[in-house]
């Protein structure tokens, strides 16, 4: 029986843990693989790393794709842009996500599982379509513009569309949601008993959020920024739907790597840079949930 | 107290107008006669006809099937691998390998999608090169790819349910002699069964709309419907576009209201039957 369980135990854990390690491991080494050899123009365009004399491996690792990286000035702009419209969206999204997940949190109980169908429900519709919505609202002849034009507020028409505002829209809207849902989830446990009591001993409405609310949903806000920050440094589409044409972001430089240029070694050399980027912020990320899932279990012993 | 309770009310009515006044425009033109998106053709709206367009144009029919054939299969596939990692995780305790489990269940969620896409094309030409498969890429290697980031998410939804439930009932069964794979059926399953449901949901979901994967390892010749969209909406808005959206919103919208009616019933009815045993009780 004992000898069966574990046998089973190592069945269930081990079948997906195959997979992934296939899948999503393997991958990633092949990448780093990729990244240290040289272009060629063979199929696949890249050479081996590895090539025999006498029966023996003499490596051939070369760092040609890194040096191109690192002196085209090209490469560091689009890599520091990344970074900052990350940041910058993240700011937003906590901005406007926090005061949406604070309202939630606080409204009547019958309320809230309808809020928050209402804020999740845009998530289970085509995140490509939705961002398209956004071309037909910001463009020159679009509906932003003509209702601007029409209550007179403006003359001409301002470009919004492939600037660094249709970008920002963009990101915000798409990635609100994973902002508000941690949020949610660490402001819904306060308890009120905590506000009732700095209230009575004097403290105004604004110092009890800044004394009491803020610092308890700190790992809200950690959780929520760290899953809008790592996804939008190498998001793809929407910056290729709103965003500037003469500034590229690193995702999409990757792409245009791979291919428009059929440079694999550059293009997994530019995926190399963005992970090592990213290594920080996912094991940050890591670890607050983990923290979190203790004290969940803390309380639920409790 | 009141004050920030009406900034943050203020913010959440307009946060939600921002969620939702794209959606609603895209379905307001996806009814607008002229080729113009942006040009409101009173006299001849509202029409069909991009809905007439839509469905007599091969190309988007051909990527739709092939999207909803790849989207069923990745989504199975990765509810069962999905809900196995999910009870590993909530129910073994600290096994080993538990933490590289982990890091690779919660690694593909947040990762960005041209680098998953990168490392699985790559995958599978050093595989194809290696062992000769798979051969070239196409529907296979799509469902593939979907299958490995899908999973992640069943996990987490399997995983956080199971943790929402003690052992007792399964220590209780095998304590009366079932064989763990006997518990599992009859016992954790049946517990879990709406989250494994929600699982394949959101796994169909997010293979159905995945777009950047699926361009590194579709291969030429078999476009899925956001590769087909996205090529068209490069080129600027396009009014069937609009229909094909309003479509996608409606049917979306109509299981959550089905859902959300069917547990509304389904709660009531346990309440009344929660009722009926306190009464025979008395």
């Amino acid at each position: 029986m004992q000898l069966e369980r574990r046998a089973g135990r190592r069945l269930v854990a081990g079948i997906p843990a195959l997979w992934l390690a296939v899948f999503f491991l393997v991958p990633f080494l092949i990448v780093l693989k990729i990244s240290f050899s040289e272009a060629q123009l063979a199929i696949p365009p890249y050479a081996p790393l590895f090539s025999w004399a006498h029966g023996l491996p003499v490596p051939r690792i070369h760092l040609s794709s890194y040096a191109y990286l690192f002196t085209n000035p090209l490469y560091l702009r689009s890599y520091l842009y990344s970074i900052m419209v990350a940041a910058v969206s993240t700011l937003f999204c906590l901005a406007v996500g926090y005061p949406m997940a604070y309202a939630i949190a606080r409204a009547e109980e019958a309320w809230r599982s309808f809020l928050l169908m209402l804020i999740v429900l845009p998530f289970w519709t085509s995140f490509l379509l939705r961002v398209y919505a956004w071309i037909g609202l910001l463009q020159n002849d679009g509906l932003i513009n003509n209702i601007l034009l029409r209550i007179g507020l403006l003359h001409h028409p301002v470009t919004l569309l492939q600037t660094d505002f249709s970008l920002y829209v963009g990101i915000v809207y798409s990635y609100l949601p994973f902002m508000i849902l941690p949020l949610y989830a660490n402001l819904e446990k306060h308890d009120p008993a905590l506000l009732e009591a700095a209230a009575d001993l004097g403290a105004r409405p604004f110092t009890i959020f800044l004394r009491v609310t803020l610092p308890q949903s700190l790992p809200g806000i950690a959780a929520g920024s760290l899953l809008v920050f790592i996804p939008v440094v190498g998001e793809y589409v929407i910056p290729t739907l709103l965003g500037r044409t003469d500034q590229i972001m690193i995702g999409r430089m990757l792409s245009d790597e791979f291919f428009d240029n059929r440079d694999w070694p550059v293009a997994s050399g530019v995926a190399i840079l963005i992970l090592l980027l990213l290594v920080v912020p996912i094991v940050l990320l890591q670890r607050v949930e983990r923290r979190q899932l203790e004290r969940e279990g803390l309380e639920a012993e409790a | 107290m009141r004050r920030t309770g009406l900034f943050s009310r203020t913010t959440l009515v307009l946060g939600l107008a921002f969620l939702y006044v794209p959606i609603v425009s895209m379905i307001v033109y996806s009814f607008n006669n002229s080729r113009l998106v942006t040009v409101w053709d009173a006299a001849h709206s509202p029409t069909l006809k991009w809905y007439g367009v839509l469905f007599s144009d091969g190309e988007v029919l051909d990527a739709a099937w092939l999207s909803l054939r790849v989207a069923i299969c990745a989504a199975t596939v990765s509810t069962v691998l999905g809900t196995l990692a999910g009870t590993a995780l909530a129910r073994f305790g600290l096994f080993r390998g538990r933490a590289l489990l982990v890091g690779m269940t919660t690694a593909p969620i947040v990762m960005p999608e041209v680098i998953s896409g990168l490392s699985l094309l790559l995958l599978f030409v050093a595989l194809e090169q290696a062992i000769g498969w798979p051969r070239g890429m196409g529907a296979l290697t799509i469902t593939l790819a979907h299958i490995s980031f899908c999973m992640a998410y069943v996990t987490v939804v399997v995983q956080s349910r199971l943790a929402g439930f003690d052992e007792s009932l399964e220590e209780a069964a095998q304590d009366l002699g079932a064989r763990p794979a006997k518990v599992f059926w009859r016992i954790t399953l049946p517990l879990i069964l709406p989250a494994v449901l929600a699982g394949w949901l959101l796994a169909f979901t997010l293979s159905w709309d995945d777009l950047v994967i699926s361009q590194f390892v579709a291969g030429p010749g078999s476009s899925t419907l956001p590769m087909v969209i996205f090529s068209k909406v490069r080129l600027g808005v396009s009014p069937d576009v609009n229909a094909l959206a309003t479509l996608m919103v409606s049917v979306v919208a109509s299981g959550v209201v089905v859902a959300t009616v069917w547990m509304r019933h389904r709660q009531r009815r346990r309440e009344r039957d929660a009722q009926l045993a306190a009464a025979a009780n008395l």
